[in-house]
């Protein structure tokens, strides 16, 4: 079971959470104007990757906060979770984040 | 004889505690500190069980949880039969039951035992290559009898009487193990002051220093070595020493599973405690010392009863002071068998020692050998005797494999060695990466992944003395401490062998019996078959032969089926690889798994507040996500149908009373609620007046409805928003999830009131005459108080949410009150009813009313693939909104075609036939098959209102069929059906305002 370290709570077991899939997909403002490729691109497209990955969590059984993390999908190691609005840490200048998850 | 076997003196059995079992019902005796096992040989028993494919006879072969053979049930009562135990596991108490399984009639005379001449035909791949044909036969003849025919013990069918608990523990190091790498490790990682927790899946922690009668360990014996390595870890307040209990699992984030057995060893435990314990332990750095598991000899004829890993011999003789046989011969290309050889000698048993090795190859463990017969460059042919050896067949080998002549040793034991396999399961759980030596022919744990180090054997360490100091070294690291320790150690360990893979012979390689998984009964032949025939993946060749899959994992057999592998392949280890380990690592009951959640506790229950009041009233009912609802009230005689027909008849004539307290709630309280719901719902908010209820669809971004319900605005700043009953979570989350990441700049809070507010429909032509006495402070007249309203005020004195709503047709109420008063108002209205025959009425009736009227219910007529306009509600949808969640994806070209699945209504053609939820809609019966499917029909029920059965259905351009004949499939054909408009009552809505006459029902 993953141990996920809620910005507000401190960690706890995967089980209080919920994934909600990749961070930093914002709502288009006007959705109207998107061109029907680019809303089923909004909808849809993920990048699905093998490594970092930026992603909704929350804190359903506890806070009941949103709030992002970059997990490494290979390993499933957090190496930060980060409070909604704020922007994509940048891993190379976190002090104590492993870089490729675990040791 | 009784205890034939046992030994005069030794072991760490309590000879002044006997105790008796029974086998097979044959009384065993046996002492305090015996496994079934060790109690079994020492009886002379050597016959434990029949094989799984072939019903070889098959004996005790380890001394561990790595028993391949000697699988037992085990009958402690009723309701606690297990089958499928390990006797080298299990501890005897006094009266056990065990049971040999897989025969038939008895152990002895097992008739099962054909399958074993006619081994030719039963090749890897049988199953498969055998019962393809005809393909009818598979269902009704030969899966059934394979079913019966396969497995080993037979499941207990009565319920588990045993508690089972669930604990989670936090810990520094957590060490695996409590071998003498393990001690060490827990030592030194207790004295820099970390808290561990110890776990040994033996009854006695000390793993080989249990069966060590000769080392001596910083100038003690290796007993008391660990006596006092024990009484130092229990006497630190610090450490945690589990016995008993399995490591089976290692998953992410350094969160390891055991498994502890806490009672079945008392012979009557304590009532407050349970059989077992599950232990979630998040560790923050572990230490394997899984130790290693010693390979059997692959050669002919390997698995006979009386054949035996060689340590395990060794841990007989010494820790439980029994002889497996009086003359043994140690086969071996291990230099570990040596020290085995020795001590069975010291015992005064007649040894002879079979090296495969040549002579220049043996170290300085010969000088072991002296004394005894030593045999040195010779191979193993086969073994003679049926239900146990009665000698094994040797022969010399020379350095190009020439087979001199054979001889046939005479023993009633045999001692195999082909050196060792570090059990890397739980490195390999954890995803590590493993790494091939060749020097050990092993896999050993590679690169880490966790915070994990293996120490000792299970690292490739076979030394004692260098296994203890690198227990220590990894247990002081991982505390933190990185303080060496070094252990002088008497006499060296003898180390180091020569891998075989199948021994060489002098008999055609293709006909011999030469086993590999005995729990599976794969051959070496089968492995090769496999690669003859074309798999070459190792996780393939495991699949199609079977080898390493039975409960044993292949502890014993993987690395010997791994090197034919290679071998047969002509590929170097490494690059075959080997099958993934996955959790458990020894099996694990069902009761530890599920621990609580069973009975009651399976799922948790929700009741709504008047649920006690429907049960006394006799009330059945459903489940409806974690709810109980009341299903229908039956009166004394009445079926369901009677009773929902009268429910129903009550509310369209008279009044009803249902408990709707179930609805999700949801309170979007703020400046900007009114501009949050005007996102979220499709339709339109801002200027719904206050004391006013709209209905509202709700999307998801991709235009699909995912719940529904009615809103009440209390206030400017303050609405009631009600949900489905299974949906109130999912619609708190998605509000959430907008509020917090879309639009964090709106001023709402929305909270969950589902359990606050208890909710009353009152329902019926009669409704506002039952109310009308119990309310003072709201005006009820239809002119102050008309439809889709909502009043605050008081109801028999008690603060009310009073909406004036109808999912029925009916005039009607939804009385909400704190749910604390619930039962005092329903009472209240009860009793105030009875003059106009009130009726209680159920889910059941509930839905044949709405959809007699043709109202949805989200999840029936709905299944995340539909629109608005597929229901006919596309009024509920703003055009003149900028955006709301979903609006974007209803423009899409795709919601607009005209063949989209539509909400329809349907009669049977004869006017009596129900069709069936679920039922498929076709066109055109004749048509070739696969028919052309147009739609289902998503809710059907009997109206006595409309005096015939109706049905909702979802068709492919439906509305556009309206007067068609379509064809719903039922159990006994098709049966033709009209399409209708989805509404089979009142379809200008008349009754809610309390005219009965304006309806068409009988």
């Amino acid at each position: 079971m993953l141990l996920v370290t809620c910005p507000y709570c401190g960690a706890r077991p995967e089980i209080e959470f919920h994934c909600g899939g990749e961070a930093h997909i914002a709502r288009p403002t006007l959705p109207s104007a998107t061109s029907d490729a680019e809303w089923a691109d909004y909808l849809f497209t993920r990048t699905n990757p093998k490594g970092i990955h930026a992603e909704r969590w929350l804190h359903s059984h506890g806070c009941g906060r949103w709030f992002n993390a970059l997990r490494n999908t290979a390993t499933d190691a957090f190496l930060v979770t980060y409070k909604m609005g704020e922007t994509r840490p940048d891993l190379s200048t976190l002090p104590d984040a492993p870089k490729a998850g675990g040791r | 004889m009784p205890q034939s076997h046992r030994l005069p003196r030794g072991g760490r059995i309590d000879r002044a505690r006997p105790l008796h079992f029974t086998f097979n019902g044959q009384v065993i005796e046996a002492y305090a500190g015996d496994t079934v096992a060790s109690a079994l040989l020492a009886n002379g028993v050597t016959l434990a069980g029949r094989s799984f494919k072939y019903h070889r006879p098959r004996g005790v072969m380890t001394h561990g949880s790595d028993e391949p053979n000697a699988l037992l049930s085990v009958d402690r009562g009723p309701g606690r039969v297990d089958p499928n135990n390990r006797a080298t596991i299990v501890e005897v108490t006094d009266g056990l039951k065990v049971a040999s399984q897989n025969h038939w009639p008895s152990l002895e005379h097992d008739i099962g035992a054909v399958n074993d001449w006619l081994s030719p035909v039963f090749v890897a791949g049988f199953y498969y290559k055998t019962f393809m044909w005809p393909r009818a036969f598979w269902d009704k003849l030969y899966e059934p009898v394979i079913r019966a025919a396969a497995g080993l013990g037979v499941a207990p069918d009565a319920p588990d009487p045993d508690r089972y608990v669930h604990r989670h523990a936090h810990c520094d190091v957590l060490v695996v193990g409590a071998g003498p790498a393990g001690l060490a490790a827990a030592l030194a990682a207790a004295q820099a002051g970390a808290s561990v927790i110890l776990a040994d899946e033996q009854a006695e922690m000390g793993g080989s220093l249990l069966h060590d009668a000769t080392s001596a360990i910083d100038g003690k014996p290796a007993g008391a070595w660990l006596d006092g390595a024990l009484a130092t870890l229990a006497s630190l307040g610090n450490v945690t020493l589990l016995t008993r209990t399995t490591a089976f699992g290692y998953y992410n984030h350094n969160e390891i599973v055991l498994t502890q057995r806490v009672t079945d060893h008392l012979p009557s435990p304590a009532s407050h405690l349970p059989r077992e314990r599950l232990w979630q332990v998040r560790a923050k750095e572990v230490v394997l010392a899984a130790g290693a598991h010693e390979r059997p000899l692959t050669f002919a004829d390997n698995d006979r009863p009386g054949i035996l890993l060689a340590e395990s011999v060794r841990a007989y003789l010494n820790r439980y002071g029994v002889a497996p046989g009086r003359r043994i011969v140690f086969a071996t290309s291990s230099a570990s068998a040596y020290r085995a050889a020795a001590d069975a000698h010291a015992a005064g048993l007649e040894v002879t020692l079979v090296d495969t090795r040549p002579e220049s190859a043996i170290g300085p463990e010969k000088a072991l050998a002296r004394g005894l017969t030593h045999l040195t460059g010779h191979t193993v042919v086969g073994s003679t005797g049926r239900k146990a050896v009665t000698g094994l067949i040797v022969a010399p080998v020379s350095s190009d494999d020439i087979i001199g002549a054979r001889r046939t040793l005479p023993c009633d034991a045999v001692g195999m060695s082909g050196g060792w396999t570090p059990s890397v399961h739980l490195f390999s759980q954890s995803r590590g990466k493993l790494a091939f030596r060749t020097d050990l022919d092993a896999f050993v744990p590679g690169m880490s992944v966790q915070q994990e180090r293996s120490a000792g054997a299970c690292a490739g360490i076979y030394d004692l003395a260098a296994c203890l100091s690198d227990g220590w070294d990894k247990g002081s690291s991982a505390a933190g401490a990185h303080a060496e320790r070094g252990f002088s150690v008497t006499p060296a360990t003898a180390t180091g062998f020569k891998p075989v893979r199948v021994l060489p012979t002098d008999t055609d390689p293709a006909r011999q019996r030469a086993f590999l998984d005995f729990q599976n009964d794969v051959t070496a032949k089968d492995i090769r078959l496999a690669v003859r025939e074309g798999f070459e993946s190792v996780e393939h060749v495991k699949r199609y032969t079977t080898t390493g899959m039975a409960t044993d994992q292949g502890k014993t057999s993987n690395m010997a089926a791994l090197g034919i592998l290679s071998e047969a392949l002509d590929k170097p280890v490494p690059q075959v690889g080997t099958t993934t380990f996955r959790p458990p690592y020894t099996p694990v009951t069902f009761g530890a798994i599920i621990g609580s959640a069973r009975g009651a506790l399976f799922d948790p229950i929700r009741t709504a507040p008047l649920h006690e009041w429907a049960a006394a009233q006799g009330a059945q009912f459903e489940n409806v996500a974690l709810w109980r609802r009341a299903w229908y009230f039956p009166r004394p005689g009445e079926d369901m149908h009677a009773a929902v027909k009268r429910e129903c008849r009550a509310v369209r004539e008279g009044v009803g009373i249902f408990d709707a307290s179930t609805l999700g709630k949801i309170e979007v309280v703020g400046p900007d609620a009114a501009e949050f719901l005007n996102r979220i719902y499709p339709n339109a908010w801002l200027k719904l007046e206050p004391g006013k209820c709209r209905y509202g669809l709700m999307l998801k971004e991709d235009g699909f409805v995912f719940d529904d319900g009615v809103v009440a605005r209390i206030a400017p700043d303050r609405f009631h928003v009600t949900t489905t009953t299974g949906g109130a979570p999912r619609v708190l989350t998605h509000m959430e999830d907008y509020l917090q990441t879309e639009w964090p700049d709106l001023k709402v809070f929305v909270t969950s009131t589902t359990e606050q507010w208890a909710v009353i429909a009152l329902q019926g032509p009669r409704a506002r005459d039952v109310l009308a006495p119990l309310v003072d402070d709201i005006d009820l007249s239809p002119d102050a108080f008309p439809h889709m309203a909502i009043r605050t005020g008081h109801i028999h004195g008690v603060p009310t949410r009073l909406f004036r709503v109808s999912f029925t047709g009916e005039l009607g109420f939804e009385i909400n009150v704190p749910a604390d008063y619930a039962r005092a108002i329903w009472e209240a209205l009860y009793a105030q009813g009875q003059a106009h025959g009130i009726t209680p009425y159920g889910t059941e009736a509930m839905h044949v009313l709405r959809a007699e009227r043709g109202f949805i219910i989200v999840g029936q007529e709905t299944d995340g693939t539909v629109t608005p306009d597929d229901l006919g509600l596309s009024g509920m949808v703003s055009k003149a909104k900028p955006d709301f969640v979903g609006k974007r994806s209803l423009a899409r070209p795709d919601m607009a075609v005209a063949d989209r699945k539509q909400l329809v209504g349907l009669l049977s053609v004869d006017g009596r036939t129900l069709i069936d939820e679920g039922a498929q809609v076709v066109a055109d019966t004749a048509q070739p098959i696969p028919m052309k499917m147009l739609g289902h029909v998503t809710s059907s029920y009997d109206s006595a209102a409309c005096g015939r059965p109706i049905a909702l259905a979802l068709i492919s351009g439906g509305r556009a069929r309206i007067g068609e004949t379509l064809f719903a499939t039922t159990p006994a054909g098709f049966a033709p059906v009209t399409v209708v408009a989805p509404v089979f009552l009142d379809p200008e809505g008349a009754r809610i305002h309390g005219h009965p006459e304006g309806g068409s029902h009988a």
